[in-house]
């Protein structure tokens, strides 16, 4: 079993109240961004039209390239943001108050209302072709980045006091220590949450190729275009062609990319024992058998000494051995000027733009939360009430493991969003069809995060514990109430903070829907930010946004955050 | 090699180390006055908490003291000493990288070329005698060969001054010994080029085994409170009277002699004076100790030999020891623990009359009756852990504070004086709340 069971959700020190001055400021920066954002993109050109989609079976080598191509794109952005903007974090105690609770938003802004903010203003600036592929690249970053950053300065925070002491009293370079602790010591973290991260991608890749505007049609070549416009066509042989090349794209990625990374990494793993069943991978073992892979690092190794000498010289030896030290205070101030100069910026463009929000629409967007409030509510239900006996199911039992992870991995790895169209036909004529769906989109797109927790939870149950219960003849809801759900309880609070977050912001994909070029829409706030979107009607998008952020915030820290306070203090196995 | 006319190498003065401020201010270590010279093997000895790795990293320039003056061959020390390693307690070792790569490391940061650090690397591991094993990772080894690693590793940086920070406390008790030994063996052989040791310990036996000079230290704030030569010649017979008679001495030094009860008990928490610390003592091996010494025919036992007796690590014995002390059960007079007429009562005493006595000893302690005057002052008779927490942080440093309380709560609940709810985190007493 190797799911990880620590995911990008980092909870904030305890016995901090839920709201600060600093999180007002940070809200007002994100205010500021969106808002400018909007006021770039009125000078965008009023009609654009994009290049056809072709639904031939012939095109999708050439999409499916693309779109991959995207995702690297975003993903190698992701993961240079993600090192400096975590190492400037950790080392930098003045930048680390701004910074992280900076991402703590960010990461609750919903990914999709950027995008009509994102490729308007670029397209102002920019020309057209260059502007739409930059905007979808920065939309699937945005949802690629933040679990990465988080998993990254948690990582650096958290490197062995001695380990960080041993590279000062050997002298290590900023660069050396990079490449010789910090790095090796983050990898398996920073590779499990790049998988997730490549997960995510996919999930907004559908939704950030294709991008109708009133007489704007934004279209690039790939994957989620082409599913799309299949969907608009009504073309179910072409919607499963598209399913089935995604599937194919996924599972060659993880067979040739994530799981040789996860054997060469298996030696980064701190623990002082040698692991049980490592993890496997065919294609790691052909390229250790290469010849070729010792005349590679021959040619290589001579120029990597040359650069890390030089790197040497550009990150030269810390003044202090410990993170969280102020080192180079420049940058912390600069960090605190610029986010009060950015946070006053916001104040003003935002307050103006919100100000010609009417107050019957403000009343909307408040049914519109709790509208969505209820669906998420409802997915997370349904999702608890099967993941959670199949989950213990598998987790206790090796054999059906063995059997049924393959195929749950493979399901699991399908984008929500691939798969939306299939349901949108199938519900849409259904009494409360485009209701139903979405709560179906929501579980669809967070369900795997519970069951893989649940796995791993169930798994980890110390068989001297499950013997106990036996011995004491349990069985039936004594044996679930004493031993599986208290041990799960850790497990199930990660795996639904990550489903909840996932299910909000799949409520703008999910609440309103264009099939087959006529559009659907059912009260809530995704519903509220996509039409707001299509209207071209900024104010209000901006209005929704915030409404969904603050929503998002609240839930997260005084909820989520108590219920994971709780499970790691009193139901932590150890 | 114990000579002490040397080139002076390290020169501490009046170095005092103090973190957080305001109330919560406090004192790690205070009034150091320290020299090491060339040549000398030199222990840091003394109870947990009392600041010996907090010195050894001001030493090393690992972190900088608050105030007081370190020097290294009369330069002022500015940032980590170039001119000195630490072997660690945990080894530390980068488990990423093969037993050579963890040698070369230290080379490679010093900017020697590869070829020259793999030869260097492999000549240092052959000299730890651990050639045969270049190519494996750390958690393929036994922790006396990671240690060796460890050494070798400080070797490469071809230090002047080695450090070791506890380097034989996460071993066996047979790898130790043995590695003991090889280290003696590599410092006094003198083919190397460091010029001193210095040796942070909290075994009395092995600082007396190994070292030159036993700078000792004690706790509350950290201090040296004496320094003892060893002129005993090499190799060391543990069994010789010398050795035996050096051993009492340390142990009477570090272990004082018992005080009387206002002294020892100093004054409730967030008033003047010194709140006195609670020990971390086990009730069960108090009682265990209490036991033992009760009976033996003479009612008293020499420190060094409980401690062998009992196989007993030199902290939790001090602590034990201590806590003896503080409820008056025992004595410690010149290296001796002498058991008292209420010892021995509670010694031989029912599973209920214990938790009477031990009760009626806590209603003394400064630091119970302050907790419990707080609590019957509170409306509900209970309180928040946390309340009595931010109380406790005047007097000592967060860390502590918290293990002082958890302390009192092990020894309150233990004699029910209060309980304590651990889903609410609430101390409550007794007779007014029950829980269910």
């Amino acid at each position: 079993m190797t799911t990880p069971t620590r995911r990008g959700f980092t909870p904030t020190p305890p016995d901090r109240p839920w709201f600060t001055m600093a999180d007002g400021i940070i809200l007002l920066v994100v205010v500021g961004l969106l808002a400018l954002g909007i006021w770039i993109a009125e000078a965008a050109p009023a009609e654009v039209r994009g290049p056809e989609i072709s639904l031939s079976i012939s095109a999708l080598p050439f999409y499916a390239l693309h779109s991959v191509g995207r995702m690297a794109a975003a993903y190698a952005l992701s993961f240079v943001f993600t090192l400096i903007y975590g190492y400037i974090a950790a080392y930098n105690q003045r930048a680390e108050r701004v910074l992280m609770p900076l991402l703590d938003v960010l990461q609750s802004v919903p990914i999709l209302s950027f995008l009509p903010v994102v490729l308007l203003s670029l397209t102002a600036i920019l020309p057209e072709g260059i502007a739409v592929e930059l905007a979808s690249i920065i939309l699937i970053f945005t949802s690629q980045v933040w679990n990465l950053t988080f998993a990254w300065y948690q990582s650096l925070t958290t490197v062995p006091r001695e380990l960080r002491e041993a590279s000062g009293v050997f002298r290590f370079t900023r660069w050396r220590r990079l490449t010789t602790l910090e790095l090796p010591f983050g990898a398996l973290a920073l590779i499990w949450n790049s998988m997730m991260s490549w997960a995510g991608g996919w999930f907004f890749l559908m939704a950030a190729e294709i991008f109708t505007l009133g007489a704007r049609d934004f279209r690039l070549p790939g994957l989620g275009a082409y599913l799309q416009t299949a969907a608009n066509e009504e073309n179910l042989a072409a919607i499963g062609y598209g399913i089935a090349t995604l599937i194919i794209v996924i599972v060659l990625l993880d067979q040739l990319v994530w799981r040789p990374l996860l054997v060469w990494a298996d030696r980064f793993k701190l623990e002082m024992v040698e692991s049980d069943n490592p993890p496997q991978s065919w294609f790691y073992d052909l390229l250790q058998r290469a010849a070729l892979k010792d005349a590679v690092a021959g040619v290589l190794a001579p120029p990597g000494r040359a650069f890390d000498r030089l790197m040497d010289r550009v990150l030269p030896l810390p003044h202090s051995v410990s993170a969280g030290s102020n080192s180079g205070f420049g940058v912390g101030w600069l960090f605190l000027a610029g986010t009060v100069a950015a946070a006053l910026a916001g104040a003003v463009l935002g307050g103006r733009l919100l100000l010609q929000v009417p107050l019957d629409r403000w009343i909307d967007i408040g049914f519109g939360v709790g509208a969505t409030f209820l669906r998420v509510v409802a997915a997370l239900i349904i999702a608890l009430l099967w993941t959670v006996p199949l989950g213990v199911y598998i987790g206790t039992q090796p054999r059906a493991a063995a059997a049924l992870q393959p195929i749950v991995q493979i399901v699991a790895s399908i984008p929500a969003t691939a798969l939306f169209p299939v349901l949108v036909l199938a519900l849409l004529a259904a009494p409360g069809g485009l209701n139903i769906a979405a709560v179906l989109l929501m579980l669809l797109g967070t369900q795997w995060y519970l069951l893989f927790n649940v796995i791993a939870g169930a798994a980890a149950i110390p068989q001297d514990l499950r013997y106990t219960t036996d011995l004491l003849q349990l069985s039936g809801w004594q044996r679930w109430r004493t031993l599986i759900l208290p041990a799960l309880f850790p497990y199930l609070i990660t795996g639904m903070i990550t489903a909840s977050g996932g299910a909000w912001n799949a409520s703008i994909v999910a609440e309103y829907v264009v099939f087959g070029g006529q559009a659907y829409q059912s009260i809530g706030i995704g519903a509220q930010i996509t039409s707001a979107t299509a209207d071209g009607d900024y104010p209000r998008l901006l209005a929704a946004t915030l409404a969904m952020v603050i929503t998002v915030v609240a839930i997260n820290r005084l909820v989520w955050r108590r219920l994971y306070r709780l499970a790691e203090n009193v139901y932590r196995m150890e | 090699m114990a000579t002490s006319n040397g080139a002076v190498l390290v020169e501490l003065k009046n170095v005092a180390q103090r973190y957080g401020r305001g109330e919560k201010r406090f004192t790690a270590i205070e009034h150091i006055n320290l020299t090491i010279r060339e040549g000398e093997f030199v222990a840091l000895l003394g109870p947990s908490g009392c600041g010996k790795s907090t010195l050894l990293r001001i030493i090393t320039g690992l972190s900088r003291p608050s105030e007081g003056e370190v020097r290294y061959r009369g330069a002022p020390l500015n940032g980590v000493n170039p001119y000195a390693t630490i072997v660690f307690q945990s080894f530390a070792l980068f488990p990423w990288l093969t037993v050579e790569g963890n040698v070369a490391v230290a080379m490679r940061a010093r900017g020697m070329p590869a070829e020259q650090a793999h030869a260097r690397a492999v000549e240092l591991i052959d000299l730890v005698g651990l050639d045969g094993f270049e190519q494996a990772y750390p958690r393929e080894l036994s922790g006396g060969m990671r240690q060796k690693v460890g050494i070798a590793r400080a070797l490469a940086a071809n230090p002047e001054l080695l450090c070791l920070d506890e380097p034989f406390s996460a071993l066996d008790v047979l790898s130790a010994e043995t590695l003991r030994g090889e280290v003696l063996e590599l410092w006094t052989g003198g083919q190397l080029q460091i010029r001193a040791v210095l040796m942070v310990s909290h075994n009395i036996e092995e600082a007396i085994f190994m070292a030159d000079r036993i700078v000792v230290m004690d706790k509350g704030p950290g201090r040296i409170i004496a320094e003892v030569p060893v002129t005993l010649p090499h190799p060391r017979d543990r069994k010789s009277d010398a050795f035996v008679a050096l051993t009492d001495r340390v142990y009477g030094i570090l272990m004082g002699q018992t005080q009387p009860e206002h002294v020892e008990f100093g004054t409730e928490p967030g008033q003047a004076g010194r709140t006195r610390a609670l020990p971390a003592a086990e009730v069960t091996e108090l009682a265990g100790l209490l036991e033992h010494v009760n009976n033996t025919p003479t009612e008293r036992d020499d420190i060094y030999q409980l401690a062998e007796e009992l196989g007993l690590d030199f902290n939790n014995l001090q602590a034990l020891i201590e806590a003896a002390e503080l409820l008056g059960f025992a004595r410690v007079e010149t290296g001796d623990l002498i058991i008292t007429p209420l010892g021995e009562t509670f010694a031989d005493a029912s599973i209920l009359a214990r938790k009477e006595i031990f009760a009626s000893r806590l209603r003394r302690l400064p630091f119970f009756r302050w907790m419990l005057r707080m609590l019957e002052a509170s409306g509900e008779r209970s309180l928040r852990r946390e309340v009595l927490l931010t109380a406790l942080e005047r007097d000592f440093p967060p860390d502590e504070a918290e293990q002082q309380l958890d302390i009192a709560s092990k020894w309150g609940r233990y004699a029910e004086l209060f309980g304590y709810d651990d889903a609410q985190g609430r101390f409550f007493l007794e007779e007014i709340a029950t829980p269910a």
